[in-house]
């Protein structure tokens, strides 16, 4: 197995800052938000390995800084300091020293990205088929035919129904809009996906074809993915190995079924009782 | 004669619940060893911590203390409690196998597909994986018209056939089994004890827990006994 992401040290502080930030939040001093300079530390020193075809999965409150990770590792927001290295085939990229176009590079080849919110994954003004359309004219694909012709063997891929290929997204339910979110973020066959609570907010009947969606394309194509979400069930049936953060640190991490069966600290005991 | 493939030496579980302020002895300095072809059986009462022994070596639980040697098909010698994560993954999708009392699997998955999955991982085809799925599921005679359907809705003695096909289709080198034949009838646990043997004479290594005795006479080689662990202040003086 190779690693294809490496994540250290990873901080992200929102606010200018003080010399007391960091003591004063975090679990201990059960905050993210500092008492000195009002600042809030949304996540502190997160480091992770991914091995290429692993699930990973993120798991936390609101609050804890899970979903700034991935915005993080994804460019939609900087870090305030940390290294993530993202191994593709035989090259290395630095991602926090690449320029923005090496960065959007990236973000429209090699990455892809599920939110919770499809607003901010679907371009709600234009047709399902011209958002993968989209996604695949950015990463170099241009003739007319071809576009359509993948657009479309995407959409049928999860379940989208070929005749709403030209419907705008915002007429679409909230399963149908993850499915063309999902099919927009593999247009490009990424190594690596990034799933922000993608099935939060959904009827519980949708959230499972979805999981059952994201479990079938892991299989098919070993995509790796980061996977971040407060459902235990989630973490469960998709994860191998978990994070637990809580105010934006790491408390544990460890294999899934031996958090969810022996988890060590305080606050994964109460998480994982108060699931069950 | 061969070196054991597993080495369990002294190993120890307790629970800390932060919650209770509590620390809960589940296993204390356990050793025995488990040889290839050979079945081992861990018997005790309940709460001598068998299926404490049995999670340690998977590492769905942490252990507390001692050392688990395990040597993997090329020779390698791994202490399990100190493996990493990745390490640990590579050994439960390639050597290491764990037929628990409950079926965790994919909820809408085909029975077919949820006991094949094991064998496709490995790279074997679907097809044929599927062929020897069903091979299995009628060695245990588990009806024909439930092969399609998800185990998701059936009976404690069927879902635990379901568990023993995934787990024996695969051949592990170690295979660790929890209460294997609890909930079968007669006549199905005698098929299971078939099965059982037949991998034994494979060369698989298995580690094994089971509710009848009787069962444990018939198929150990070797039979370790295991006391409730002492108080917490007794094991707490011992690690110190």
């Amino acid at each position: 197995m190779n690693k294809i992401l490496e994540v250290r040290n990873l901080s992200k502080i929102y606010g200018p800052g003080c010399p007391l930030c960091i003591e004063s939040t975090g679990p201990d001093a059960d905050t993210n938000l500092c008492p000195h300079c009002g600042s809030v530390v949304a996540i502190h020193d997160v480091s992770f390995d991914l091995f290429e075809g692993e699930i990973l999965g993120v798991m936390g409150e609101s609050g804890s800084g899970k979903s700034t990770v991935v915005k993080n590792l994804y460019f939609d927001q900087a870090p305030s300091s940390g290294e993530a290295i993202f191994f593709d085939s035989d090259k290395q990229h630095d991602l926090f020293s690449l320029n923005a176009a090496q960065q959007r590079w990236l973000r429209n080849h090699r990455f892809g990205m599920v939110y919770q919110n499809p607003n901010l994954g679907l371009n709600f003004n234009i047709s399902a088929g011209g958002n993968i359309a989209e996604r695949l004219l950015m990463s170099d694909l241009m003739d007319y035919g071809a576009i359509r012709e993948r657009a479309k063997s995407l959409l049928a891929r999860t379940e989208v129904l070929l005749s709403r290929v030209d419907d705008l997204p915002k007429h679409f339910s909230g399963g149908m809009q993850q499915r063309v979110q999902i099919a927009k973020a593999l247009a490009t066959q990424p190594p690596l996906l990034f799933l922000d609570e993608v099935t939060t907010g959904l009827d519980l009947s949708v959230q499972a074809r979805i999981l059952d969606l994201i479990l079938e394309i892991q299989q098919e194509l070993k995509t790796a993915m980061v996977v971040v979400t407060h459902d235990l069930g989630v973490i469960r049936l998709l994860t191998g190995r978990a994070i637990v953060m809580k105010y934006g640190r790491v408390i544990e991490s460890g294999l899934t079924d031996q958090i969810l069966e022996d988890p060590q600290h305080a606050y994964t005991q109460r998480l994982v009782a108060s699931a069950l | 004669m061969l070196p054991p493939i597993l080495q369990v030496e002294g190993y120890g579980k307790h629970f800390q619940l932060h919650e209770q302020n509590k620390l809960i002895p589940s296993s204390h300095n356990v050793s025995f060893s488990v040889r290839r072809g050979e079945l081992t059986a861990l018997i005790g009462p309940t709460g001598a911590g068998k299926s404490s022994v049995l999670k340690g070596i998977y590492r769905t639980y942490l252990p507390s203390a001692g050392r688990i040697l395990y040597r993997t098909a090329r020779g390698q010698e791994f202490d399990l409690v100190r493996a990493s994560e990745h390490q640990i993954l590579e050994l439960r999708h390639s050597e290491i196998g764990f037929v628990t009392q409950f079926l965790h699997c994919l909820p809408r998955q085909a029975t077919l597909d949820v006991v094949a999955q094991p064998l496709i991982g490995l790279g074997v085809t679907r097809n044929d994986a599927r062929q020897r799925a069903a091979d299995l599921l009628s060695a245990m005679s588990l009806p024909e018209r439930l092969w399609s359907v998800s185990p998701a809705t059936f009976s404690g003695g069927e879902r635990q056939r379901v568990n023993l096909a995934r787990g024996f289709i695969a051949k592990p080198r170690l295979l660790l089994l929890d209460e294997p034949t609890a909930s079968l009838d007669p006549k199905t646990a005698e098929a299971v004890i078939g099965l059982i043997e037949r991998l034994k004479a494979d060369g698989v290594a298995m580690l094994a827990i089971f509710h009848h005795p009787e069962t444990t006479r018939r198929l150990a080689d070797q039979v370790v006994e295991l006391a409730p662990p002492p108080a917490i202040e007794e094991i707490l003086k011992d690690l110190a």
